[in-house]
């Protein structure tokens, strides 16, 4: 079983240079989503998630680094400001729960941080940025089995791009985005690139 | 980060905060209800110990188990060693029961240098202590231990400990703990002091990065954290200082010398502890005194190393082009475009 998980895993990655530096720089990245979008996508998904958590009473939301911490951060607001109440958020990070270590070189650990009440018997809603292969999401379930048992688990993206390798699917999407495997999706915050925007670029373009 | 963990030396100082930053997150792993990470399911580790060491390899085995890896304990003792087989030999048998890293622990100064470089095995070498050469992830756990008491648990990451004052005191002549501790706290930017009896100052001291006393009452009120090393008995040839009670007198560090060590001071030791002779019971069991944290944090630590060096093994060995030291370490989290999310 590992095998076929590195084999299936090899081919998604092979459009791709995996290890190399951000393709920021790639000269016909379009913006899909700008600032404002991103700001009333994250209320419609608030709202969304006050609306099938009758509340939210019991949520709490784990961020996964680096830019999905921001955003569950940004969602932990809005939904202060809708229910009055602070929600707990966290981060979790995933890096030792990968299937691909040993397929690229050590990266760097981020942090994981669960707010002080734990998340035994909660609604944990995990966030991220971008759901592509649905391989961090694995990880991140897995993750979430040694720290403690939720009463379930949902997940918000803010951009979902297809190519799933898993069966996993978003609970809360920002923008569906069908793209080719030839295309690269960014996704920049202010808070780690200084701006708000979704960037749609092509592999072969910063190649 | 290299491919191999030597000696403290090697290390630059980004590799050696990234490593302490690593065990920073690794140590939040002990407070889990579930004390695992899956990240190295299916590695083979063998601890090769030809000198005993219960507490290191407990500790590096601990490490081990904690990220899934498969390990191999081999004992000198009793093994076909004591029957003659080489230090070749032993290595070309783990090669070809494909072990995937070797922690090697020898009472030759160079062993695991020799391990690592001399093509018997192709796994990363880790060197858990060679004669009185090195003992790197000594050296790093008692950084870790040093970052997280003087410059705090969450604001130390990425810090290094740019000039924090450090004295190590005892038996430095026989001591590798003293040797990477130097090295390592040099690199982190630390200004190091040897307290000694001049016996016990090895020759061609004053080319290593500190300075050297004998006095240990004059160096105590400028210490932020003092070290005392074991007397290494077993490796004394000749008389080097002519009592214990002597010793003990100039260089142990009781509860009166003690408070003249500034108030945020700590006190640490490698372990094990000649109680009443380099450190009394007082000092040992007080508050400032780090031992028991030390061994916590070298579990930590050996997580990390192991991570740092295994993490990424086959992704190097399958592009083989650039092998250079940055290729293979810890990068920096890629962006949402070349991640498989």
């Amino acid at each position: 079983m590992d095998a076929q998980h590195q084999h299936s895993q090899d081919t998604q990655e092979t459009p791709g240079t995996p290890g190399t530096p951000g393709t920021q720089g790639s000269p016909d990245a379009r913006p899909v989503l700008e600032a404002p979008d991103i700001a009333r996508v994250l209320t419609r998904i608030a709202h969304e998630i006050v609306e099938r958590a009758k509340g939210a009473d019991d949520v709490v939301l784990l961020g996964i680094p680096t830019r999905g911490v921001y955003l569950a951060r940004r969602l932990a607001d809005k939904l202060a400001e809708i229910t009055g109440r602070k929600i707990p958020v966290g981060s979790l990070d995933i890096t030792m729960y990968r299937d691909d270590l040993r397929m690229k070189p050590a990266r760097a650990i981020g942090r994981t941080e669960i707010p002080a009440d734990g998340i035994d018997g909660r609604l944990v809603i995990l966030v991220d940025d971008v759901l592509f292969s649905g391989r961090t999401i694995r990880a991140a379930l897995d993750a979430l089995g040694d720290i403690g048992r939720p009463r379930a688990v949902q997940l918000a993206v803010l951009v979902d791009r297809g190519h799933r390798e898993l069966p996993i699917r978003a609970d809360y999407v920002g923008k569906n985005l069908p793209t080719s495997l030839r295309e690269t999706v960014k996704v920049q915050l202010a808070e780690e690139d200084g701006r708000d925007t979704v960037l749609l670029g092509s592999k072969s373009a910063s190649a | 980060m290299m491919r191999h963990l030597i000696s403290a030396a090697d290390l630059t100082r980004d590799e050696a905060v990234l490593i302490l930053d690593t065990a920073e997150e690794m140590a939040r792993v002990a407070d889990r209800p579930i004390k695992k990470l899956p990240t190295l399911r299916g590695r083979t580790i063998c601890n090769l110990f030809f000198e005993d060491s219960t507490r290191t390899r407990i500790s590096f085995e601990a490490a081990e188990k904690r990220l899934s890896a498969d390990v191999i304990n081999f004992a000198a003792k009793g093994s076909s060693v004591s029957k003659g087989e080489s230090l070749k030999d032993t290595a070309q048998t783990l090669e070809a029961m494909g072990v995937d890293a070797v922690v090697i622990r020898h009472s030759a100064s160079g062993a695991p240098y020799r391990l690592a470089t001399s093509g018997w095995i192709d796994a990363p070498v880790i060197n858990a202590g060679d004669g009185t050469h090195q003992h790197p992830t000594q050296a790093l756990l008692d950084a870790f231990t040093m970052r997280r008491r003087l410059v705090g648990r969450d604001a130390g990451l990425g810090q290094d400990l740019a000039g924090k004052r450090i004295t190590l005191v005892g038996d430095v002549l026989h001591s590798r703990v003293a040797r990477s501790n130097v090295d390592l706290l040099h690199t982190l930017g630390a200004e190091v002091t040897l307290v000694a009896p001049p016996t016990l100052v090895p020759v061609g001291v004053e080319t290593w990065p500190c300075e050297v006393s004998y006095d240990l009452d004059n160096v105590l009120p400028k210490s932020d954290a003092v070290m005392m090393l074991r007397v290494q008995r077993e490796r004394m040839n000749a008389a080097f200082f002519p009592t214990e009670r002597e010793y003990s007198r100039r260089y142990g560090l009781d509860g009166e010398r003690m408070a003249k060590m500034p108030e945020h001071a700590i006190v640490m030791h490698p372990g094990p502890m000649v109680r009443g002779m380099e450190i009394t019971a007082e000092v040992a069991d007080s508050d400032r005194c780090t031992v028991v944290e030390q061994v916590t944090n070298g579990v930590s630590i050996r997580m990390a190393v192991l991570y740092l060096l295994l993490g990424g093994n086959e992704a190097a060995a399958a592009h083989p082009s650039p092998t250079t030291t940055l290729e293979r370490g810890a990068t920096r989290r890629p962006s949402a475009t070349e991640e498989s999310k």
